[in-house]
């Protein structure tokens, strides 16, 4: 809980990690891609305020004793949906997976949600690999990381038949979200890997799954917000807009803010920190904080209320996952409707 | 933004002239003022180096590939260079991407048993489609200061290219705008209309708010886009600079 000139907000950080990117951990023959990988995540790491920062080798990987503190303890987080992010193919124990997710369970299982995840391309293996995580966890949502490396596979699409048959299957295991990233390489490798009309697809046959685009769909932005403006189960996931762009380009992050809450709307918005790309504090903060500019070149946006910013950082996802927030935590014309 | 290095002959001019027709495809702006160019050198005999870089080791493979390609085309046409040598530096592709450009192995040639992954297709129609998304970008950049000034929705809808002209939107932005069309097919003379849709078709009336709020966000995604990549790329190479 965020407190702020008398206001309360109910933090839920729909998008964060725990991995593990250290040296040890990284595939043999395979060591250029894994610190590539991290290396793209230390750059974005650095587009956070100065004070934030940290060095290279602490930001390969946390202790539990960091996350606690920086998430729940400075970083204001009531709830943290954390995503899971295996990447095998380069580091051998996974970057982030349910099972090291679930460790931290033990510790904080009453602020935790852990996500699960499949792999299309891993068939019947996958399916039993999946039900197990399901048994165990329980999960209400999964994250589905499409530019994954699997094999000779450099990616898939959520229309592949084979994810079609995943979906149906998570969403009759009682799974209600899909965070979805996007990422480079996808095959095959002349098609643009950042296009999002899958999801548009997927979003239309699943009706009664809510699809969430990590990222907004950057660096296209302009397909998602058309496709999310046509479709009711299609929900913009902030994690890299607020880390990336609010301290390093306000003007930028006051742009992609009007645009999402013009073609998204507020009550399709989730916060997301990211970490540890980022920590929780300076980006709860600032968007309390923040104010979509003056200037004419901005005059024709939607204004965020106090009350759009609490949906923002935390109701919107408390809903989705069905968070119980407190009475006092909730706006206050719901509060009154359900007493 | 780097200004070039400075050459001491014509020729050197002349190879960085060309290597600023160059376009990142996504994000529609020069290689040269990206800073994406990190070493130029012409030899006695005519022989041009060019060192690139990049913002990530994971950009993406097929718009690298255009952008070394179109390198290797712009220094080869340059009167007198005899050989053009591109080379991409510290990119998960990269030998991919340099021996197949060297080889003129075309998009699917050069990444055949790539360890990688695999083309299927040459990159023509994803080209296609990022100049489409900068020409719809660009109806925002010239339409914006004529919609400041008041210019309203029964005017925009009926304006052509030709009306612009002499007016406060007549800037090098006109000019981008009817070489973006020009290059995907679409009409780009004095006579086509300031307003199409993505197909061509006319914008109507009624239509000309919500167009021109799709041609803005597709502008500022794609503004947004390069951002993130000056900032990436600076912090990669130049991270006392970067670090503010």
């Amino acid at each position: 809980m965020y407190e702020k000139d008398g206001e309360k907000y109910f933090i839920v950080d729909s998008h964060s990690h725990f991995w593990d990117a250290s040296k040890e951990n990284w595939v043999k023959g395979a060591e250029q891609y894994a610190k590539g990988w991290i290396d793209c995540f230390y750059g974005y790491h650095q587009l956070g305020p100065p004070e934030t920062h940290w060095d290279w080798e602490k930001f390969l990987k946390v202790t539990p004793e960091d996350f606690e503190r920086d998430m729940f303890v400075e970083g204001h987080v009531d709830y943290a949906v954390f995503q899971s992010t295996y990447l095998r193919e380069w580091y051998a124990e996974g970057f982030n997976t349910v099972a090291q997710n679930a460790q931290t369970l033990e510790k904080w299982g009453e602020k935790l949600i852990v996500n699960g995840r499949f792999d299309p391309r891993d068939g019947q293996k996958g399916l039993d690999e999946f039900d197990a995580d399901m048994a165990k966890y329980h999960h209400k949502g999964i994250k589905l990381y499409t530019a994954e490396w699997n094999g000779d596979s450099r990616g898939f699409k959520l229309t592949d038949p084979e994810c079609y048959r995943f979906l149906q299957h998570a969403q009759d295991a009682g799974v209600k979200n899909v965070h979805v990233h996007k990422g480079p390489t996808i095959w095959p490798l002349d098609k643009d890997a950042f296009d999002v009309a899958d999801v548009d697809h997927a979003a239309t046959d699943f009706q009664d799954l809510n699809f969430i685009v990590e990222h907004v769909g950057l660096p296209r932005i302009e397909d998602f917000c058309f496709m999310a403006v046509q479709e009711p189960n299609v929900y913009a996931g902030l994690s890299v807009v607020v880390g990336g762009l609010m301290h390093a380009r306000p003007k930028f992050f006051a742009k992609v803010m009007g645009e999402l809450l013009f073609w998204v709307g507020e009550d399709k918005m989730l916060f997301g920190g990211d970490y540890n790309i980022w920590t929780p504090k300076w980006q709860v903060e600032g968007l309390v904080d923040w104010q979509m500019p003056d200037e004419d070149q901005f005059s024709d946006y939607p204004r965020l209320t106090t009350a759009s910013k609490k949906k923002i950082l935390g109701l919107n996802a408390a809903r989705l996952y069905d968070i119980p927030v407190p009475a006092e935590l909730q706006l206050q014309d719901e509060a009154v409707a359900q007493a | 933004m780097s200004a070039g290095p400075a050459f001491d002959t014509v020729e050197r001019q002349a190879v960085w002239t060309a290597l600023g027709t160059v376009l990142d495809p996504e994000l529609d702006e020069p290689i040269t003022d990206l800073d994406f160019v990190e070493s130029c050198t012409v030899s006695p005999d005519g022989v041009v180096s060019v060192g690139l870089r990049l913002p990530t080791f994971f950009c993406a493979p097929n718009f690298s590939f255009l952008m070394v390609a179109d390198a290797y085309d712009a220094v080869s046409a340059v009167p007198g260079v005899t050989r053009a040598e591109i080379a991409l530096a510290d990119h998960h592709a990269s030998a991919e991407i340099n021996g197949g450009v060297a080889a003129q192995a075309g998009f699917v040639g050069s990444f055949e048993n790539s360890y990688q992954g695999e083309a299927t297709a040459e990159l023509d129609e994803l080209r296609h489609t990022f100049i489409s998304k900068s020409a719809m970008a660009g109806q925002d950049r010239v339409a914006r200061p004529l919609v400041d000034i008041g210019v309203g929705p029964d005017e925009l809808a009926v304006m052509t290219l030709g009306d612009v002209v002499g007016t406060v939107a007549d800037t090098v932005e006109l000019t981008r705008l009817r070489e973006r069309r020009e290059r995907v097919g679409l009409p780009a003379g004095d006579d086509a209309p300031l307003l199409l849709h993505a197909d061509g078709s006319r914008v109507t009336t009624e239509q000309v708010p919500l167009h021109l709020r799709r041609a803005r966000l597709q502008r500022v995604g794609i503004e947004t886009n390069g951002e993130y990549c000056k900032s990436l790329l600076a912090l990669r190479y130049a991270p006392e600079a970067a670090a503010r």
